[in-house]
């Protein structure tokens, strides 16, 4: 058996915290291509899509993260696709941060006056002026710090990826442990390394908000 | 391909399902109630005259919302033994889902403290109040209310949460659905079922806690 040196071990862990990000870069684009879609689906005012996102939401709010990745895992599977556990992360990750990013984006769409819709209207903007022009740039300073903040929860929800197999930060790190039988050093160190990955990305979400000057979200 | 979904194979292990179901149940009501008096006391903490205190909480609530559930689990039920502190699979769940918890409702909590208005604590100070009193019987009810529904949030997040806990083979809900999903291969059905639990355990406890707030915060104002 080879023995490992704590820099072996943080060596290793360093290594694996590059997919660590990769998925969580992954996740978080893909959670807001989906989001934004469902959040103008929220929007749009047509029943049929506002139930459609109401239940999409509530769905993936209202059931394990786990569970989601589990199913994805093995739903793909049952239609005839073939799935690597890279598969299964990036579309469950992508599905569970969609739901959020749009929660919170509607909210921050809502939360503008309504005289605001009505004032484009009277200058005779239409719906996509009204969006690209008055709507969005407002809404986009107030989405800004709750943003960055959830992007806090993608990176701790890549960790639950590991179950499924894909070798990212705690994987790594309960494989060193089987090799090291050192827990309680792994453990502290795999630790050590999420933070520093999001205690950064907390902050900067604390003082966005502080800056941009809005009231305190709940995160 | 097509695939015929086969629900009623898992007949045979309902009961597997309701013991799992029902440890999740006693798993999050105990981690509920010790979450919140753990952020209750993180609050109290994080405005204590003591800086040890006050810097304490600050940084277990930093330290704890900064890193992922499942490490802190490991961390628990692996990394404490290799120091003498040794927890079956039970107690160590119990312990990171209450520590979990218990750092988001101190922020939570905190949070709803902030909204004070700095006359109500000068006026109960003036009524000779020691701090105690202050803070259990001025600060801490309307605060609570403040913030009432993101506590609900945060323990349904922390129920989800519970999940990982059969990664340390605590026999609950998600333990369940992998155990029979290992007999009987039907995973796809097993995963949906446990997660159609989940949600329907959200939803009950959502309208549980929003039931006792209407009831402990109307009462309240009667008394008023």
């Amino acid at each position: 058996m080879n023995t490992f040196s704590d820099w072996d071990i943080l060596r290793n862990l360093l290594l694996a915290t590059r997919w660590t990000i990769l998925l969580s870069l992954i996740a978080f684009s893909g959670g807001a291509i989906v989001g934004l879609l469902l959040t103008f689906m929220r929007i749009s005012r047509r029943p049929v899509w506002v139930w459609f996102t109401k239940i999409y939401i509530e769905l993936f709010q209202g059931t394990p993260l786990l569970m989601q990745l589990f199913i994805a895992f093995f739903g793909l599977a049952l239609l005839g696709i073939d799935v690597s556990a890279w598969t299964a992360a990036a579309l469950a990750l992508t599905l569970f941060a969609s739901s959020f990013l749009s929660d919170i984006w509607r909210g921050c769409i809502e939360s503008l006056p309504k005289g605001q819709w009505e004032a484009s209207r009277c200058l005779g903007l239409n719906y996509f002026q009204t969006m690209r022009y008055i709507i969005l740039p407002q809404a986009l300073r107030t989405a800004i710090p709750p943003t960055v903040g959830f992007s806090v929860q993608i990176v701790k929800g890549t960790a639950l990826a590991s179950i499924i197999g894909f070798v990212e930060l705690t994987k790594a790190g309960t494989m060193l442990n089987n090799a090291t039988f050192e827990p309680f050093k792994v453990f502290a160190m795999v630790a050590m390394i999420y933070f520093l990955l999001c205690y950064p990305l907390s902050r900067a979400s604390q003082y966005l908000e502080e800056k941009l000057n809005v009231t305190r979200q709940h995160q | 391909m097509s695939y015929e979904l086969n629900f009623s194979a898992l007949l045979e292990y309902q009961d597997i399902l309701v013991a799992g179901l029902w440890m999740t149940v006693k798993l999050t009501v105990i981690t509920t109630l010790l979450g919140i008096l753990l952020g209750i006391l993180g609050a109290a903490a994080r405005r204590h005259r003591n800086p040890l205190l006050q810097y304490g909480a600050k940084a277990y609530v930093e330290l704890i919302r900064n890193t992922p559930f499942i490490v802190q689990l490991f961390f628990i039920f692996f990394g404490l033994p290799a120091i003498g502190i040794k927890l079956n699979e039970i107690e160590a769940g119990m312990l990171a889902l209450t520590i979990n918890l218990g750092a988001y409702l101190t922020e939570i909590i905190r949070a709803g403290i902030d909204g004070t208005p700095k006359g109500q604590v000068e006026a109960a100070r003036t009524l000779g109040l020691s701090n105690r009193q202050i803070f259990t019987r001025i600060i801490l009810p309307p605060a609570f209310q403040r913030v009432y529904s993101s506590i609900v949030s945060q323990c349904i997040i922390v129920m989800l949460g519970s999940a990982v806990l059969s990664q340390i083979s605590v026999q609950e809900l998600t333990f369940a659905a992998n155990f029979i999903q290992s007999r009987n291969f039907l995973s796809i059905e097993s995963y949906l079922v446990a997660a159609l639990l989940y949600l329907m355990l959200a939803f009950l406890m959502r309208f549980i806690f929003n039931r006792m707030g209407a009831w402990a915060f109307s009462r309240k104002e009667k008394h008023v």
